[in-house]
């Protein structure tokens, strides 16, 4: 799926770019163990990918959401709270997070299609995981709760974690301490966003992907 | 395994089903009132039919209603993305499973309470053997609906297909359980597929509490039944992969 990809992430806020069916959704599955992996290795925190060792310090957030629909926001995150084992305290935490706290007490069913991404974004902040893999965390949300999730992933970056995010939106990869930019399954770069704007001359992310893209014609 | 996991896992199902009324109701009162309308139904014409055919039904329903309602439900977790989730947790496969098992099992107790009591007061349904193991055979049946229809559930791509596995898993065994034909009335080929089916051994059990106060046959088949709910499980379990393609 991936042919040749080596890669390593450090701490920070990765962005992980590219069009959609580039491979950045299968990268991160591979990342947390939910991917079939031909062949070649991932390892996390010094583990093998998915491995029992690393299960409950790699929080993960897809478009799915992956959270019940029939049940409060707040019962969504008392469950998985206990089955990570952290306390009840952290599901105010996460809650706050992801600016819900109002929200806690309706089913997620009615639910906006933004606010039920957060619920999940919110499970994956449970128990602060030092490996955060999110999957197009900002898709549907207004421009203003999208500029406080950037915060809020910076500081969890500052607090130590490692935090992978990926878009299909350009104007999000300025926001990134390093940018990886994906296409057809394959890295077409790994810079910061200064770094790539100086390579490529470009004056936004978007023309130096462009321009990435036709140099690797 | 950890006991934490599966008695949160248990606990959200039981959530799940507190939340949505309709379902609850079905599951507690609906084999009762079939049981209702089934001595009603004899009651001028057949009297003594409800005694030969009521025990028959205090097995089939809470298998097949288990059956249902789990399919539905793990297809619901597998198809919503939360399955994915769960396996990317430190969640055990058994947990999952163990977790689900708890929470049916336990609406299995109350709705065979509920069914077996309706049938053994006001109805006046003869039972000769002890009501608890009439329960215990029905809570283990419903177990087997659970387990089954958590390995069915992996074939279904959408709760459309979920519940036409129904027809398909549960109604030959219900033509063959006995219901119908006597077992070993049956002509010699389908008297052996009964033999391999678990609900005729649900059913068997059931009779035998009925019309004796031995419980020895009654245990023998109820571990058959059990034999066949592990083996469901494993099934069940062999198809909640943590990695998918």
């Amino acid at each position: 799926m991936l042919p040749g990809l080596d890669l390593r992430l450090g701490h920070g806020v990765t962005g992980l770019l590219g069009p959609s069916g580039g491979g950045k959704s299968t990268l991160m599955r591979a990342l947390v163990g939910s991917q079939v992996v031909d062949s070649g290795s991932v390892r996390v925190l010094g583990h093998p990918a998915g491995s029992r060792a690393v299960r409950a310090r790699v929080g993960y957030a897809t478009q799915a959401a992956g959270v019940y629909d029939d049940l409060s926001v707040a019962e969504n995150l008392a469950f998985f709270a206990r089955v990570l084992g952290v306390g009840a305290d952290e599901v105010d935490r996460v809650l706050e997070v992801v600016h819900l706290t109002a929200h806690r007490g309706d089913v997620v069913r009615r639910l906006s299609g933004g606010q039920r991404g957060r619920v999940g974004l919110a499970v994956a902040l449970l128990g602060r995981p030092p490996l955060l893999v999110l999957d197009e965390p900002t898709v549907g949300l207004d421009p203003v709760l999208r500029a406080r999730l950037w915060d809020r992933f910076h500081d969890l970056a500052a607090d130590g974690a490692a935090v992978l995010v990926s878009s299909h939106v350009m104007d999000e990869a300025e926001r990134c301490d390093r940018l990886l930019l994906m296409r057809e399954g394959r890295l077409v770069a790994d810079d910061s966003p200064a770094g790539l704007l100086g390579r490529t001359g470009a004056r936004s992310i978007e023309e130096a992907f462009l321009a990435l893209v036709e140099e690797g014609r | 395994m950890s006991a934490r996991v599966t008695l949160a896992v248990a606990a959200r199902v039981l959530t799940q089903l507190r939340r949505d009324h309709r379902t609850m109701a079905m599951l507690l009162l609906l084999p009762a009132l079939l049981v209702v309308l089934l001595w009603w139904m004899f009651s001028d014409a057949d009297p003594g039919a409800f005694d030969r055919v009521g025990p028959a039904l205090l097995a089939i329903f809470p298998f097949t209603v288990m059956f249902l309602v789990t399919s539905v439900t793990t297809l619901r977790e597998r198809t919503g993305g939360t399955m994915e989730r769960l396996m990317v947790l430190p969640t055990a496969r058994l947990d999952l499973l163990g977790g689900y098992a708890l929470a049916f099992g336990l609406v299995a107790v109350v709705q065979s309470l509920v069914t077996v009591l309706v049938s053994a007061g006001p109805l006046g349904l003869e039972i000769a053997g002890p009501l608890w193991m009439l329960v215990l055979v029905a809570v283990v049946d419903a177990l087997l609906g659970t387990a089954l229809g958590l390995f069915v559930s992996a074939f279904a791509r959408s709760e459309f297909q979920a519940v036409q596995f129904m027809p398909a898993v549960v109604v030959p065994q219900l033509l063959l359980c006995g219901l119908f034909v006597p077992r070993d009335a049956l002509p010699p080929v389908l008297g052996a597929v009964s033999d391999a089916l678990p609900l005729s051994y649900a059913v068997d059990a059931m009779r035998s509490l009925s019309t004796t106060t031995g419980t020895g046959e009654a245990w023998r088949d109820l571990a058959v039944v059990a034999g066949f709910v592990l083996a469901a499980v494993g099934l069940g379990a062999a198809t909640l992969r943590r990695r998918t393609a």
